[in-house]
C-alpha cells in the first residue's frame, strides 16, 4: 500500500477533502469515494468518452488523471449540470430528441457539449460532429445528438 | 385504428433519471464489507496448464481469497446448455461443449479466467494478480474455419474426433430439380468475419449473499435477468425464491449479455456465498474483447439457379460457422443465417448445409442482428451477380422475386430459431421496395446524376437492398399490472432493458387502455423479485412479446375497472370511459370516480366481500406467440468513394421499414439509427483481427474503430409502411436489429457500384479502406492509379 496524499478538490461547488493513493484514478475517485457515480466508465483507455468531466470548466477524460491532480481544482461532473426537477437546457434537449437510449456514454457527451455551447453558441452541424467526435456511442447513431445540440443552441440563444 | 397514445412521439419516462446521472447501473451498486475481483486470464489461445503458482498473490496485503479450479473442489462444474439443438430437425448432430468458470487443464481460448482473486479493492486484486504465475505448455492453434475442419486439424476438444461442432441440413423442395431446369447457375464463395458488439458498458455482476436471511442478491449486467435466478439457484443449491437477480439500467446489450452463463455470472455468487461477503466484478474494455461474445464469422459456398427472365428457382449454400471454443447457445445464429439466406424472395428450392466449427477463440453468442446479417449478405450478392449476368437491373430482379402479398402467410418451411418452421405472419412488400426506390431517388440518380457525377470523376453508387427480420419470438413474457391508491399505475415485468425505451412504450400501451398519462405509469423490468416468469431481451422481441403481455394485463385490469366503476357510478359498462385517470359516464362527465379512489375501493380494510372477489385493481397476464412476427424493410444508400484514400461519404441514407403497428416512432427512429451504425462499423470499420496463434490483434477501443460522429451519414431517412401482424393484438413486429441486418448487403452493393469501372467483385465482409484498396490493387495492379487520378 502506497502513501496517502491529501486532495482538496471541489466538485459540483462542494468540497471535499479526502486521503487517497496516488495511483487512484479520477474515475474512480469520483465513483467511488465521493459516490458520485453518474461519470461512467467505458474504456480507461481515454477513447470512449464516457467519464469525461470538467476540470476547472474543461472536458477532461476522468480515467487519464489521478485524483490527486484536482488538488486545489474544481471538477464538476454530470450531477452538477442540473436535477431532474430542474435539467440543464443541454439535459432538456437531449431529452426532447431522443439523443440517448442506454443513456451509458450520456454524461460524457453532456459534458462535452456544455463548455462547447458556451464557446459557440450558433454551432454549425459540422463544428457539432467535430465537438462530439470524441465520444463514443453505440446506440444512437448520433443523429439525435446533433439534433438536440442544435435545439440546446437554440434554447440558449433564446 | 387510431389510438391516444401508441405510436405518438412521446419522450421517454427514464430519461430524466439517465441524464443527471442517477440512474443505477451495476457497477454503481455498494454495499459495506464489499470485496472486489480480478481475473488472471490466459496469455494463450490453447494450452495446457501445467501448474499455476498462487502463493505470493495469497500473501499479498488486501488480498482475502484466491481461487483456481482446484480450490473450487467438488463445486466446479461446467456451466448449463442454455439452449438444446432443434429438436424438430431430423438428423442434426451438436457436440455440446460448455465453458466453465475458471479453467480446469486446459485452455481453450486467450483470455479464459483461470485464476480469481478477490480483494479489499480492485486496485490490490490486479496487484496480485500479477503476482500470480501460470505455467503453461502452448498447444496447436485452431483459427481458421476451413483448416480447422480438414483431416490434419489439432483439436479444440480432446475427446473429440474433429473440431465438429454441429451439423444440419435443411430444405425446401428439391434444389438438383431446380438446378436440371435454371437456365444459369452461378456459384460463388464468401468470407465473413466476427465484429464485436461493443456496448458502452461492459458486463458486471455484484453478488450479495446475507447469511442471516439466507438470501442471495445478484446485480447482474444480463439481458436474461429470471434464468439467470433460476440457474444460479440450482448451481448454488438455493430455492428459486432464496435469489433474487436485478438487471438495472443496462448501458446497451446487444446480445452478447443474453449468453449464459458466462463464467464470471457462476463464481461471484459462489464467491459471495463461500466467503460471506458482498463480491463485486466489473469487466475492463480489454476482458469485454477477450471474454464477452461476439459473432459472424462463417464460410459459405453458394449456388443460385435462375431462369433467363430472372426468375429464382433455387440456393444451395454450404456454410461453415465459427461458434469458438464453446457452444452453450445452441443453433440461433446458424439458423437466423438459414431463415434469412433466401431473404424476401419466393424460392421454392432451398438446400442449406451448416457446419458449426469449434474454434480457439472466444464463444460465439448473438450479436444485434445475430446470423441475419450473414444471410441476408449472401442472397443480396447472390441478387447482385445474377443481376449482372443477366443483363437485368438489380432492382427489377429483386422486385420480381418478391413474395407476393397474397402468398402471406408464407411458409419458409426452414426451422427457425424458436425450432418451429419459419412462417412470415404478413407483409405487403412491393409498395416498401417503391418507397425507398421514391425516397432515395433511385431512377434519377441512375439515369441524371450517376452519370454526371461520374463525368466530373467522382466513384458515386447506389445500393439498395429488401430485407426479413424475423421477431418476436416465443416462448413468452408476462407483465402484472397495478393501480396504486395515488392514481400511479405499476408494471412488472421479468425482461430486462438496455436502452430500448420499454418504460415509455410499455407505459404507451397501458395509457391507451386506462387513460393515463404516460408519465403516471412507472415500470420495473428485469428484477426477479418484482416478477418472476420470462426469458430475457433478445431476438428483437420485447416489443412483441412483452409488450402484448402488457396489452393482456392492461385489459384485464381495464375490465376490473369497470366492473367496479359500474357498480359505484350506477352506470352500464358500456357508458363508461377511462380519460384522464378517472372512468366517468361518457354523456355526463361530472359523473366520475378516479382510478385511485376505485383501487382503494378495492382492497377494503373491514366489511365483507362477496366470494371469489380478488382484491385490487391488478392483473397478470402472458402472451406467448405460436410463430413470431417477421419485419420486413430496405435500406438504400448512395456513397461516394474517394479513389485516394478510399474513404467512404454517405450522400445519402435511406431506411422505410414494416414492422407493423408503431409504438413510438422516436423511439423507432432510435432503434434504426443506432442500428444502422453498427451495420456502417460492419460493413467497413469494425474486424476482430485473430492472428494465426488466436490472438486478439486489435483488442482496444484505440484499435478497434466503433463509428463516430464522422463516419454516420449526415441524415438518416426513416420512413414507414404498415401491416399489422395477425398473430398478436398490438399487431406489431420487431425492429430492434433491422438497422443492423441489411447494411453490409447494401453498402457491398453500392462500392461495387460506385467502382463499377473497374469490376469489382466483392466475396468477403467487412471491408476497410486498407482491403478495398488491396482488392482494386490486385485486380488493376498496374492501371488502377492511373485510372484513378485521371
Amino acid at each position: 500500500m502506497s502513501d496517502l496524499f491529501n486532495v482538496n478538490v471541489t466538485v459540483n461547488g462542494t468540497l471535499y477533502e479526502r486521503e487517497v493513493e496516488p495511483r487512484i484514478l479520477l474515475s474512480d475517485f469520483l465513483r467511488h469515494d465521493l459516490g458520485l457515480t453518474g461519470t461512467h466508465v467505458g474504456c480507461e483507455h481515454g477513447v470512449c468518452g464516457a467519464c469525461t468531466v470538467l476540470f476547472d470548466g474543461n472536458p477532461v477524460r476522468s480515467c487519464l488523471m489521478f485524483a490527486v491532480q484536482t488538488n486545489g481544482h474544481e471538477v464538476t461532473t454530470v450531477e452538477g449540470l442540473g436535477d431532474i426537477d430542474d435539467l440543464h437546457p443541454i439535459q432538456q434537449a437531449f431529452w426532447e430528441a431522443h439523443a440517448l437510449q442506454c443513456g451509458f456514454c450520456t454524461p460524457g457527451f453532456l459534458t462535452t457539449l456544455v463548455p462547447f455551447l458556451e464557446e459557440n453558441p450558433d454551432p454549425s452541424e459540422e463544428e457539432i460532429r467535430n465537438a462530439i467526435s470524441g465520444n463514443l456511442c453505440r446506440c444512437t447513431g448520433y443523429q439525435h445528438i446533433v439534433e438536440a445540440v442544435q435545439l440546446a443552441a437554440e434554447k440558449m440563444r433564446a | 385504428m387510431t389510438y391516444k397514445f401508441i405510436g405518438k412521439r412521446i419522450k421517454r419516462n427514464e430519461d430524466p433519471r439517465l441524464l443527471t446521472g442517477q440512474a443505477l447501473f451495476v457497477d454503481d451498486v455498494d454495499i459495506p464489507g464489499m470485496l472486489h475481483v480480478a481475473f488472471v486470464r490466459s496469455d494463450y489461445a490453447h494450452a495446457r496448464i501445467l501448474n499455476i503458482e498462487t502463493e505470493a498473490a495469497r500473501q499479498h496485503p488486501g488480498v482475502v481469497a484466491v481461487y483456481t479450479a482446484e480450490d473450487m473442489g467438488d463445486e466446479w462444474a461446467p456451466g448449463p446448455p442454455l439452449v438444446s439443438p432443434p429438436p424438430t430437425l431430423a438428423g442434426v448432430i451438436f457436440n455440446s461443449r460448455r465453458q466453465s468458470p475458471l479453467a480446469k487443464g486446459k485452455v481453450y481460448h486467450a483470455g479464459e479466467a483461470i485464476v480469481a482473486i478477490v480483494a479489499e479493492s480492485r486496485y490490490i486484486a490486479e496487484d496480485a494478480a500479477d503476482e500470480v504465475r501460470v505455467d503453461y505448455e502452448p498447444l496447436p492453434v485452431v483459427v481458421d474455419l476451413e483448416k480447422a475442419m480438414g483431416p490434419d486439424s489439432p483439436r479444440v476438444h480432446d475427446d473429440l474426433d474433429t473440431n465438429l461442432a454441429a451439423h444440419m441440413f435443411q430444405k425446401k423442395g428439391d434444389y438438383e430439380v431446380a438446378r436440371a431446369q435454371a437456365d444459369l447457375i452461378i456459384k460463388k464463395k464468401f468470407f465473413l468475419d466476427r465484429g464485436a458488439a461493443v456496448a458502452m458498458e461492459n458486463r458486471g455482476v455484484v453478488a450479495h449473499w446475507d447469511e442471516k436471511s439466507q438470501q442471495m442478491t445478484i446485480w447482474d449486467t444480463t439481458q436474461a435477468p429470471i434464468p439467470i435466478r433460476n440457474g444460479t439457484a440450482a448451481r448454488l443449491g438455493l430455492s428459486q425464491k432464496q435469489v433474487r437477480v436485478i438487471a438495472p439500467f443496462l448501458g446497451g446489450g446487444f446480445g452478447p449479455k443474453a449468453m449464459m452463463f458466462y463464467p464470471e455470472e457462476m463464481l461471484i455468487p459462489w464467491l459471495s456465498m463461500k466467503l460471506c461477503r458482498p463480491i463485486k466484478w466489473i469487466e475492463d474494455r480489454r476482458e469485454n474483447f477477450y471474454a464477452t461474445t461476439s459473432e459472424r464469422q462463417q464460410v459459405h459456398e453458394v449456388e443460385i439457379a435462375l431462369t433467363n427472365d430472372g426468375r429464382v428457382l433455387g440456393l444451395k449454400d454450404d456454410f461453415l460457422h465459427d461458434t469458438g471454443a464453446f457452444d452453450p447457445y445452441g443453433l440461433t445464429i446458424p439458423l437466423n443465417t438459414q431463415c434469412h439466406v433466401t431473404g424476401p424472395y419466393d424460392i421454392q428450392n432451398i438446400a442449406s448445409n451448416c457446419t458449426a466449427v469449434f474454434t480457439n477463440k472466444p464463444i460465439v453468442t448473438p450479436v444485434r442482428g445475430a446470423g441475419r446479417p450473414q444471410g441476408v449478405f449472401i442472397i443480396e450478392r447472390m441478387m447482385d451477380f445474377a443481376a449482372r449476368e443477366l443483363g437485368m437491373e438489380p432492382l427489377e430482379l429483386r422486385v420480381k422475386n418478391l413474395i407476393p402479398p397474397e402468398a402471406f402467410p408464407y411458409d419458409k418451411e426452414i426451422i427457425d430459431q424458436a425450432f418451429a418452421k419459419l412462417i412470415l405472419d404478413s407483409g405487403n412488400y412491393l409498395p416498401v421496395v417503391e418507397k425507398a426506390r421514391e425516397m432515395i431517388g433511385y431512377d434519377q440518380f441512375i439515369k441524371e446524376e450517376q452519370p454526371r457525377l461520374r463525368a466530373e470523376g467522382k466513384f458515386v453508387g447506389i445500393g439498395i437492398t429488401p430485407f426479413i427480420e424475423t421477431t418476436g419470438v416465443g416462448p413468452y413474457e408476462g407483465v402484472r399490472i397495478q393501480i396504486e391508491p395515488s392514481g400511479k399505475v405499476n408494471v412488472a415485468t421479468g425482461i430486462g432493458t438496455q436502452g430500448q425505451g420499454h418504460f415509455t412504450s410499455f407505459a404507451q400501451i397501458v395509457s391507451e387502455q386506462l387513460g393515463v398519462a404516460v408519465s403516471d405509469v412507472s415500470l420495473v423490468s428485469g428484477d426477479t423479485a418484482e416478477f418472476h416468469w420470462g426469458t430475457g431481451t433478445f431476438a428483437s422481441r420485447g416489443a412483441v412479446v412483452a409488450g402484448s403481455a402488457t396489452l393482456a394485463a392492461a385489459t384485464s385490469v381495464r375490465t376490473k375497472v369497470l366492473k367496479l366503476a359500474s357498480k359505484v357510478l350506477e352506470t352500464p359498462e358500456e357508458e363508461l370511459e377511462l380519460e384522464d385517470g378517472v372512468v366517468r359516464v361518457a354523456d355526463l362527465p361530472h359523473r366520475s370516480i378516479s382510478l385511485g379512489e376505485l383501487a382503494a375501493l378495492a382492497n377494503p380494510l373491514r366489511g365483507a366481500v362477496e366470494p371469489g372477489t380478488e382484491p385490487g385493481l391488478e392483473a397478470t397476464d402472458y402472451f406467448g406467440p405460436a410463430y413470431g412476427a417477421t419485419s420486413f424493410g430496405v435500406h438504400a444508400m448512395i456513397i461516394e468513394v474517394d479513389p485516394e484514400t478510399m474513404m467512404i461519404e454517405f450522400k445519402r441514407y435511406i431506411t422505410v421499414e414494416d414492422c407493423g403497428t408503431v409504438l413510438n416512432p422516436l423511439i423507432l427512429e432510435g432503434q434504426i439509427h443506432g442500428g444502422v451504425s453498427m451495420g456502417i462499423g460492419n460493413s467497413y470499420y469494425e474486424k476482430m483481427h485473430w492472428d494465426e496463434n488466436g490472438q486478439l490483434l486489435n483488442a482496444s477501443l484505440a484499435d478497434y474503430l466503433i463509428v463516430t460522429a464522422h463516419e454516420m451519414p449526415n441524415r438518416i431517412e426513416v420512413g414507414h409502411l404498415e401491416t399489422r401482424s395477425p398473430f398478436n393484438k398490438l399487431g406489431t413486429k420487431g425492429v430492434g436489429e433491422a438497422g443492423a441486418i441489411p447494411v453490409t448487403a447494401c453498402f457491398t452493393q453500392a462500392l461495387e457500384n460506385a467502382l463499377e469501372e473497374y469490376h469489382l467483385e466483392i466475396l468477403e465482409s467487412p471491408l476497410s479502406p486498407n482491403r478495398l484498396y488491396e482488392l482494386l490493387r490486385n485486380l488493376t495492379m498496374s492501371t488502377y492509379g492511373r485510372e484513378a487520378r485521371k
